[in-house]
């Protein structure tokens, strides 16, 4: 085996040096990170042109063992939209796995093919496993109902261009509190920030885990309040963040199509809302935000589908250690970390 | 036949959760068809009402870090001539190996060959532990 020699870029000792690092959870990188890839990803939102050779020579393995087509063509467009090269499946039929071979041994090989691995499971925790068998970078793409750390990054980027802050906000969260794995994943990270306050609205069968309260209890700054009305509190939010209550997490469908209704965001509650709030959603939609609302400026939706590219294309480009041209790899501008 | 009252060489592990001196047993791997042992289950506790209490005769040597994770308000009492010399506390371990399962069906663990079980304490203060792949609480 050939080592692979860093080039000058990956010898930095900067904070923000990400090279050769998975990212299985957000977990995996610190705040001040974070706000470096927010700077980064306007960066490339800006600079299409010029980065479009920045990651020539590399290649992105996705592994997809469930259907994703939106994540998949992100990354994939992502890396395209670097210079890069592109390799993978789509969906676990299409792959070893049908053979019955281990998470593990599958990255073990790809590693030997891909200079980053992006991994969609259905399994919970099969991210870490994958990164702790491969020898290149992974980067959860989504493993079951557990972390989705990709999404909570364009999560951020969305929050960040419609604010310009990611703090100080009032954030309602509704749907699936339970299963919606974004929304686990977007109030620990905003947590450490600090300075915001959550509003989290659901049926009580899909209330939000003990374990995320408690994150937001053991953070100085932030505070929530679980409601079951939607229509009550949607006036006091900056930002209301919906969710699909999904069939795939279900093992009963009659509780599926039960809560399924629960709430719709519809032209008439968005009359109650903030003329400045921002409406978000991880997608794909069924019926949980009606038509009507997307040419609302309040919809945020599709924006977010944007700077999920963006932050992947920083993402990346950082792990695999590739400099963007006329980006100031070092600079604290932009940085804000409070808590 | 050991008396209940007094052991003269072996550890006594007392305030152990009421009911739950056999499982104890089984994750400290101690059979109790190969071991001298007294359980005394469901009896008065001033600090918790209930509690177990388990004698082992010939035993000193007992996984603390395992007790912790499964009772770990327990105290054990070293006995050697008939006499308490050592009193220990169990230990709440950050990390736990291969000593429990994840119970949640959409772990990677329910499906993945030869992955060690992995549970990290994640409250100090109620002694939870969570798995490392799926973060779900450990059940014991």
């Amino acid at each position: 085996m050939v080592g692979r020699i860093p080039s000058d870029s990956q010898l930095s000792t900067s904070q923000f040096n990400l090279v050769g690092r998975s990212v299985v959870t957000l977990d995996d990188i610190t705040a001040s990170q974070i706000s470096y890839l927010l700077r980064k990803a306007s960066f490339i939102s800006e600079h299409l042109p010029e980065v479009s050779h920045a990651a020539a020579g590399k290649i992105l393995a996705t592994l997809f063992y469930e259907p994703s087509t939106r994540t998949r063509l992100s990354f994939e467009t992502a890396m395209l939209r670097l210079g890069g090269h592109v390799i993978g499946f789509s969906s676990a039929q299409n792959a070893s796995v049908s053979k019955g071979e281990s998470i593990s041994d599958t990255l073990k090989t790809v590693s030997n093919y891909a200079d980053v691995v992006a991994i969609r499971h259905p399994k919970e925790g099969a991210a870490l496993v994958a990164s702790k068998a491969a020898s290149v970078p992974v980067i959860n793409a989504g493993d079951g109902g557990h972390m989705h750390p990709t999404q909570t990054l364009a999560d951020l980027a969305t929050l960040q261009s419609r604010f310009g802050r990611i703090t100080d906000l009032t954030v309602g969260l509704c749907g699936d509190l339970t299963f919606g794995r974004t929304v686990h994943s977007l109030i620990e990270t905003l947590c450490r920030f600090g300075h915001v306050k959550f509003v989290l609205v659901s049926p009580k069968e899909l209330t939000m885990p003990q374990y995320v309260l408690d994150r937001i209890n053991a953070s100085d700054s932030c505070s929530y309040e679980e409601v079951t009305d939607l229509t009550a509190v949607i006036g006091d939010l900056d930002v209301l963040y919906m969710t699909r209550v999904q069939k795939e997490r279900f093992f009963n469908e009659d509780d599926y199509l039960r809560l399924r209704d629960t709430y719709i965001l519809d032209a008439d509650k968005l009359r109650l809302a903030k003329p400045t709030m921002a409406v978000l959603h991880p997608l794909p939609r069924v019926n949980e935000i009606a038509t009507e609302v997307d040419d609302d400026p309040r919809a945020a939706y599709f924006e977010q589908v944007k700077n999920g590219m963006l932050m992947r294309m920083a993402l990346m480009s950082s792990v695999v250690g590739a400099p963007l041209p006329g980006f100031a790899d070092d600079s604290d501008e932009n940085v804000e970390v409070h808590a | 036949m050991m008396e209940v009252t007094s052991i003269a060489e072996g550890i006594i592990i007392d305030h152990v959760p009421a009911g739950t001196a056999l499982k104890v047993l089984s994750y400290l791997h101690i059979d109790p068809a190969k071991s001298t042992i007294a359980l005394i289950m469901n009896t008065t506790s001033h600090r918790y009402g209930c509690k177990d209490i388990i004698k082992i005769q010939n035993e000193t040597d007992i996984d603390l870090d395992v007790l912790g994770l499964v009772a770990p308000h327990a105290t054990v009492d070293v006995v050697k001539n008939a006499q308490i010399v050592e009193k220990q506390k169990p230990r709440l371990p950050r990390h736990v190996t291969n000593v429990i399962s994840c119970a949640n069906p959409r772990c990677v663990t329910s499906s993945e060959r030869d992955l060690d079980q992995l549970f990290h304490l994640s409250n100090a203060d109620t002694g939870e532990y969570r798995c490392d792949y799926c973060d779900e609480a450990a059940k014991l």
